[in-house]
């Protein structure tokens, strides 16, 4: 497998989950290595936003472990956790961007508040410009969330996401709920940060087509667009695709695998993308 | 048997909060800013309705006291009255109840909103601590202001008795605010302090807890919000019950 050669940043051991016991996760195991991509898919309910949670510590798994960084997290208490979620950007289904403060302090907020990120008061300024400047939000430093539209609140959260310069980036259903054009402008800077800081990521969606444009396009800093990665075909980075359903991985490889495979589960959410 | 398991569950959960809104008391960091907000949106914010409850329960103890004293001939002692049954349950327990309504049901519901919208977790992502960044704060400021608001509802109502019993019942001043300063003793003092004290550990508990515990969208909040309020006067009223029968029965053994 191409994966193999990358050191793993994040592996899921047989972790299930469960809320009041329903279970949410069952038997899990996944790696995801240096600088790769994993697109996530499953119906809704399937336990996509339950896998990213667990990945941040912010929901225990009943059994298993998760090995972040080469850390297990699963027995680590809420203040040690503090130190390994530093190293992750997460970008929420709804954006949770803090609505009681304006897009600046609210990206400055990891900068600010997470301990092991000692960045100088003096830079905390230039660095959330930049992030702003990266999602192509220059202006609204001083609005608040709420008098932003849907788009620009997902770009916000993906500068807060980023601004600590996170190795590991979470991305859960960045284009939910918006149109197809907006939709487009947010996996495309998801490329962007991918081929420009080298992150590796994890993405959960619903929509085939947000898979397929990480896995067939690379971003190209001279025109700021996203072309064709190579002829066309895998990316260059390693983005395999795992799907989920009721908690199960049902699926886990390359696109051609997917777009190969018989079971009609995996083959609905291939089909979405001709529609 | 699932209703006991839940009860009890929720039960634990909620001391749990407590204890670990205690405990941040003592941790770094603080959030001072945040504790003052808070200060100012429930002791500042809540000023007017107690003041109005204040004065109109004064007033009308004073009323329905009047009549039942005046059967004896001691109409004038009114102010004893109105003094003793203020400072001693309803200063405290109207307060209380105006407070639990308009603050327990407020964190329930914006931090009930919080949770259902991801902010909570995104709190956690961020590195902080949700219970020390909002639940400590408002447990604080509520300690802080609850007896401050109990005793200027204390005086507002002494003074709403004043009116009637002075306009309406001709007790002259003098003898109606000697009356009510004679009344009191520093076991009412005591008992009108510390339950005010012991409420605002309920108002911002309950309100906190029903709010982190919210789930299923604007529907969950609404219902949080609505068990907060609920639940939060309920356990004034049991309370304050508790609180009155430990004083007077060492009122009992000492006599």
């Amino acid at each position: 497998m191409p994966g193999d050669s990358a050191k793993p940043v994040l592996r899921f051991e047989h972790v299930n989950v469960s809320f009041d016991d329903v279970p949410a996760l069952r038997d899990l195991s996944f790696e995801l290595g240096e600088g790769e991509t994993r697109i996530i898919l499953g119906a809704a309910g399937s336990g996509k936003t339950v896998l990213l949670k667990t990945t941040m510590g912010l929901v225990r798994p009943d059994s298993g472990v998760v090995y972040l960084f080469g850390q297990d997290i699963t027995g680590m208490t809420e203040h040690e956790l503090f130190d390994v979620r530093s190293k992750l950007g997460m970008l929420f289904q709804e954006s949770a961007l803090f609505d009681s403060l304006t897009i600046e302090e609210n990206v400055a907020y990891p900068l600010l508040n997470q301990k092991s990120i000692q960045c100088p008061a003096e830079d905390v300024s230039r660095r959330v410009r930049e992030a702003l400047h990266f999602v192509e939000l220059d202006q609204t430093l001083a609005r608040f969330p709420s008098q932003l539209s849907g788009g620009m609140r997902r770009r916000a959260a993906i500068a807060r996401a980023v601004v600590t310069e996170p190795p590991l980036l979470l991305y859960d259903s960045p284009t939910a709920g918006l149109d197809p054009i907006t939709a487009h402008t947010i996996m495309a800077l998801i490329v962007k940060e991918r081929d420009l800081s080298n992150t590796s990521s994890l993405i959960v969606t619903h929509r085939y087509q947000d898979g397929n444009l990480v896995a067939k396009f690379r971003y190209n800093p001279e025109n700021g667009q996203l072309v064709p990665s190579l002829n066309g075909h895998e990316s260059p980075r390693n983005t395999r695709f795992l799907v989920l359903r009721e908690g199960s991985l049902v699926f886990n490889g390359t696109q051609a695998e997917l777009e190969a495979s018989s079971d009609p589960y995996v083959m609905k959410f291939r089909r979405q993308a001709g529609g | 048997m699932r209703f006991l398991i839940r009860w009890v569950l929720t039960v634990q959960e909620f001391y749990l909060l407590a204890g670990r809104a205690l405990r941040n008391i003592f941790r770094k960091p603080h959030y001072a800013d945040d504790v003052f907000l808070q200060m100012d949106n429930i002791g500042v914010g809540s000023l007017p309705i107690v003041v109005l409850t204040g004065f109109f329960s004064g007033a009308v103890m004073s009323l329905q006291l009047a009549r039942a004293l005046a059967q004896w001939g001691q109409k004038g002692r009114v102010g004893t009255a109105v003094s003793i049954t203020l400072v001693r349950e309803l200063g405290p327990a109207l307060t209380s109840l105006m407070v639990a309504g308009r603050n327990s049901s407020g964190m329930a519901s914006e931090l009930g909103s919080m949770k259902v919208t991801e902010q909570i977790d995104a709190m956690r992502a961020l590195g902080t601590d949700p219970i020390q960044k909002l639940v400590t704060p408002r447990l604080i400021a509520t300690c802080a202001v609850l007896p401050l608001l109990t005793i200027i509802a204390d005086f507002v109502g002494m003074f709403g008795g004043y009116m009637v019993a002075n306009l309406l019942l001709d007790v002259p001043p003098k003898q109606y605010w000697t009356t009510v300063w004679q009344a009191l003793e520093w076991d009412d003092l005591t008992q009108g302090l510390l339950k005010p004290f012991v409420f605002a550990f309920v108002i911002a508990l309950v309100g906190c807890y029903y709010g982190l515990n919210a789930s299923g969208g604007t529907q969950g909040v609404g219902r949080a919000t609505t068990q907060a309020m609920v639940v939060a006067s309920v356990l004034i009223f049991v309370l304050t019950f508790f609180i009155t029968r430990i004083f007077t029965s060492q009122l009992v053994s000492a006599s």
